[in-house]
């Protein structure tokens, strides 16, 4: 086990330093767009004068090295800063919206893992079947369609026949039951979104092994087909399912500006594009910085698991 | 029929059985009717080449066929129940419970996710013979039956864990483990070293005896299947050619084909004078130690190989054979010591050798099935070192291949443009010669280049290789777990053992007592066509208390 220790470590020290990249970057990034705060802030009725007044009491004047430099060791002490749209601590603007988005992304992923799991088990049971190809396709044309066209005919069909809410904002009093209820459809539209990958690579992974010599010999002492599946085959898929599952999860969580802004849901997508549209540093940094850790904690969780799930790997001779 | 069982209730009956290959879309036959009856207790050996259709038999014999493959006619009775009529279901329920298989590579053939015990309770427990905790309990007494060392806890070791002998006796322990009435033994001693081969094999005889299951022993090894077998059936290209009980057919086959597979291998290197005093040698391994990590595998290795010369290197696996290969290629530096090429030291790593250094040593594999590029043509695979080494271009190159085709014995017209599936397995390995001599070397390393071929063939590659050497003065080393191979190519030998030279000689002085104690173990080990022999050499190494 010791091995796995070291790894999370190292791993985690690799993340930390794709973090420091990332965050040099989204500040490269920003910095080439035409523009600053200071002249989105006041639009039309910028001055010379009241944009270098602006410029010069929230800092921007300052060289961007000895900025991003200032920026940087307030993170390091649990500064983010405070936003430079409405001054309040960009912790506090943050914290609301990423426990929206983490609740949202566990929804889907909620009804989307097992979902995508069963499916992929039964169509590699039923391979070639009718059942298969009609999976196949549906899954297929399901994640095809650009994510707002799900949304939309999913609003047409359930939303205007009033079953479900197409807003999907939530009232401060809300019980559990008028959450869930209120954020069904763009949990709906995300699951339709990423089940087709998860299914598909569960049914090629676990196929993949159906030639296998181990295979043959569970059909050889007369196990039924769905034991040889799932006992046989699907534990060592699992490493692929794994993997594809944490690329999913992770896109839940940080690709999904255009479900929340169709469903008028307060996520960090809209709040990310809302930042750099006013050229607000500080909360764009913040917010890249979640998503880069979002993707290199599930690649690292899905390494771990990946790990655990081979006897080779953890049972050394 | 041998007499032994004339009494005894008849088990299995096949009649014509007929079995269809698909390749691109069409149906070929794979066998052409073949009959076959076994009786309860009685052991069947079914042998023939490669392509001779023994495994889809044995299969069939179970009611089971590879995907790609269908029974077309005849019928398969196993005690009063015809497995073509029978549903999957009643097949299903014979399956592991009443029929059981042992596979030939059982690294392969279990499931690397699970436990050896829950392996072998899942037929048991799910077939409702007995609970789980029973089935572990009987697991135990089996595995120490079957002499498997630590028989209390070997079991909850994950396949990876265990060797490959142990492994195999597990296996076959766990297709006893609904005491069948019927294994079928597909090649289970193939896979394994001489020493661990007996092992098993006697392992498999006394549980087959104790529990009197009848089975079905496939093999291609003739001295294996006498030792196994009550009765023998001899199969070439899915037709029956002869059946008969053992010792009659050892000592009196009738058909030519079946004496052409008994002859003795008839090629053997002719014997090469020694070699003068202060020759030197063309390739000088000195005190070589060489490992992975922090393990040493190999431990102050030292011999020398002459122009026109082979030298033998003989082990078992693990023993170092090929990382002494290694070493000598440089893809493995060694740790300590050196080899000289031509009285010249050689850079440790490859890649720091010139081009003539690399090009003076080639290497021919044991698998030429992935040895060779499956998308390159022969003109490519054989030609590319010669244009890479010898910088031959255009018509020069062409004529250099086609020479080498004559060379391996392929012609050339027939073949230069062929890919590397359209060959058979034996015509592969040809082409792997012929790439390695393509660069002109003064030395080549064989690693175990006729394991993977049936026995004619690999004769076949043998004389090739033999006169090869002749016609271009070239110095071999040989890898190779075969005894009779050594017997027949080899000038000097020398036998390795956990990473270390145990003897080393003149091929004469190594097959005449007294030999160094593993390399008695070794020579006594292979099997010969004697029915008895097993019996008698267990004895013997029972009287010496080995």
């Amino acid at each position: 086990m010791s091995h796995i220790w070291s790894m999370i470590a190292k791993r985690l020290a690799l993340g930390l330093l794709t973090l420091f990249i990332v965050s040099v970057l989204i500040f490269l990034a920003t910095e080439l767009l035409p523009g600053d705060f200071a002249q989105e802030f006041l639009g039309q009725s910028a001055t010379p004068e009241t944009v270098a007044a602006i410029r010069r009491e929230l800092g921007l004047d300052q060289p961007m090295v000895t900025r991003y430099f200032d920026w940087l060791g307030g993170v390091v002490t649990g500064d983010f800063g405070n936003s430079l749209s409405n001054r309040r601590p960009v912790a506090d603007l943050i914290a609301t919206r990423l426990g929206n988005t983490l609740f949202l992304a566990l929804y889907a992923a909620a009804i989307a893992v097992p979902l995508s799991l069963i499916l992929g088990i039964l169509v590699a049971l039923f391979r070639n079947s009718m059942f298969d190809r009609i999976a196949n396709a549906s899954a297929l044309t399901a994640i095809s369609f650009p994510e707002f066209f799900v949304a939309y005919i999913l609003i047409l069909w359930l939303a205007q026949t009033g079953v479900f809410p197409s807003m999907a904002r939530i009232p401060a009093t809300a019980g559990w039951g008028e959450i869930l209820y209120r954020t069904f459809l763009p949990a709906l539209t995300l699951t339709l979104v990423v089940t087709a990958h998860m299914m598909r690579m569960t049914r090629a992974a676990i196929i993949n092994l159906l030639a296998s010599p181990y295979i043959e010999m569970a059909r050889l002492k007369g196990m039924n087909p769905m034991r040889v599946i799932v006992k046989h085959a699907l534990p060592n898929a699992l490493a692929p399912i794994i993997n594809v599952i944490a690329l999913n999860l992770a896109y839940l969580i940080t690709g999904v500006v255009v479900v929340e802004v169709v469903f008028v849901y307060p996520g960090l997508g809209q709040l990310m594009v809302d930042s750099v549209a006013s050229r607000d540093m500080p909360v764009v940094q913040a917010v890249a910085l979640i998503f880069a850790s979002a993707y290199v904690l599930l690649n690292l969780l899905a390494d771990v698991l990946s790990t655990l799930s081979n006897p080779r790997l953890i049972h050394r001779r | 029929m041998s007499d032994q069982f004339a009494d005894k209730d008849v088990l299995l009956t096949i009649k014509d059985l007929r079995i269809e290959g698909r390749s691109d879309e069409t149906w070929s036959p794979i066998v052409n009717g073949v009959d076959l009856t076994l009786r309860k207790g009685e052991v069947l050996g079914l042998i023939g080449e490669s392509g001779a259709g023994k495994s889809t038999v044995g299969l069939a014999a179970m009611g089971f066929t590879r995907d790609g493959c269908r029974i077309s006619g005849g019928t398969i009775d196993f005690d009063g129940i015809d497995l073509r009529k029978a549903g999957k279901d009643t097949r299903r329920k014979l399956l592991g419970k009443r029929i059981a298989y042992v596979a030939q590579s059982a690294a392969a053939s279990f499931n690397p996710a699970h436990k050896l015990i829950d392996q072998y309770s899942e037929a048991p427990v799910q077939h409702g013979v007995m609970g789980k905790a029973e089935a572990e309990r009987d697991a135990v007494d089996l595995y120490r039956r079957m002499q498997l060392p630590d028989p209390d806890s070997i079991g909850f070791r994950y396949p990876h864990q265990v060797s490959g002998g142990q492994l195999q006796r597990a296996m076959t322990a766990m297709a006893m483990s609904c005491r069948p009435d019927l294994i079928i033994f597909d090649e289970p001693t193939t896979a394994l070293d001489v020493t661990t081969q007996i092992e098993v094999l006697a392992a498999i005889r006394n549980i087959v005896e104790q529990f009197d299951t009848a089975a079905i022993y496939i093999t291609h090894d003739l001295a294996v299947v006498a030792q196994m077998a009550d009765r023998i059936k001899v199969l070439l290209k899915g037709d029956e050619v002869e059946e008969a009980d053992t010792y009659t057919m050892l000592s009196a086959p009738q058909e030519d084909y079946t004496k052409s597979l008994w002859a003795v291998r008839s090629h053997t290197r002719a014997e090469q004078p020694p070699v003068g005093k202060g020759t030197t040698p063309v390739v000088s391994v000195r005190n070589v130690t060489a490992g992975y990590g922090t393990v040493d595998v190999l431990m102050d290795v030292n011999f020398d190989i002459h122009q026109r010369r082979t030298v033998a290197v003989v082990g078992e696996s693990g023993s170092g054979k090929s990382t002494t290969a290694r070493v000598i290629t440089g893809l493995l530096p060694p740790r300590r010591g050196e080899v000289l090429f031509d009285g010249e030291a050689l850079p440790p790593d490859y890649r720091q050798r010139s081009r003539d250094q690399l090009r003076q040593a080639q290497m021919i594999y044991q698998m030429a099935d992935t040895a060779l590029n499956p998308k390159l043509r022969i003109r490519e695979l054989i030609g590319r070192p010669a244009q890479m080494y010898l910088g031959l271009r255009g018509r020069k190159l062409t004529e250099r291949i086609r020479n080498l085709l004559d060379l391996i014995e392929l012609e050339p017209d027939d073949y230069i443009d062929r890919l590397p599936s359209e060959l058979s397995g034996g015509q592969k390995q040809r082409i792997g010669i012929a790439r390695a001599l393509a660069a002109e070397p003064r030395f080549i390393i064989c690693d175990e280049v006729t394991s993977a071929l049936d026995q004619l063939v690999a004769e076949g590659i043998l004389k090739l290789l033999d006169k090869l050497q002749t016609e271009f003065d070239l110095a071999y080393m040989f890898i190779t777990h075969d005894l009779a191979t050594v017997k027949a190519i080899a000038d000097e030998v020398v036998v390795m053992k956990e990473g270390r030279v145990v003897e080393q000689g003149p091929k004469t002085d190594m097959f005449q007592p007294p030999h160094d104690p593993y390399t008695e173990l070794l020579l006594s080990s292979v099997p010969e066509m004697d029915p008895d022999w097993l019996s008698k050499l267990l004895a013997e190494r029972a009287a010496k208390g080995q």
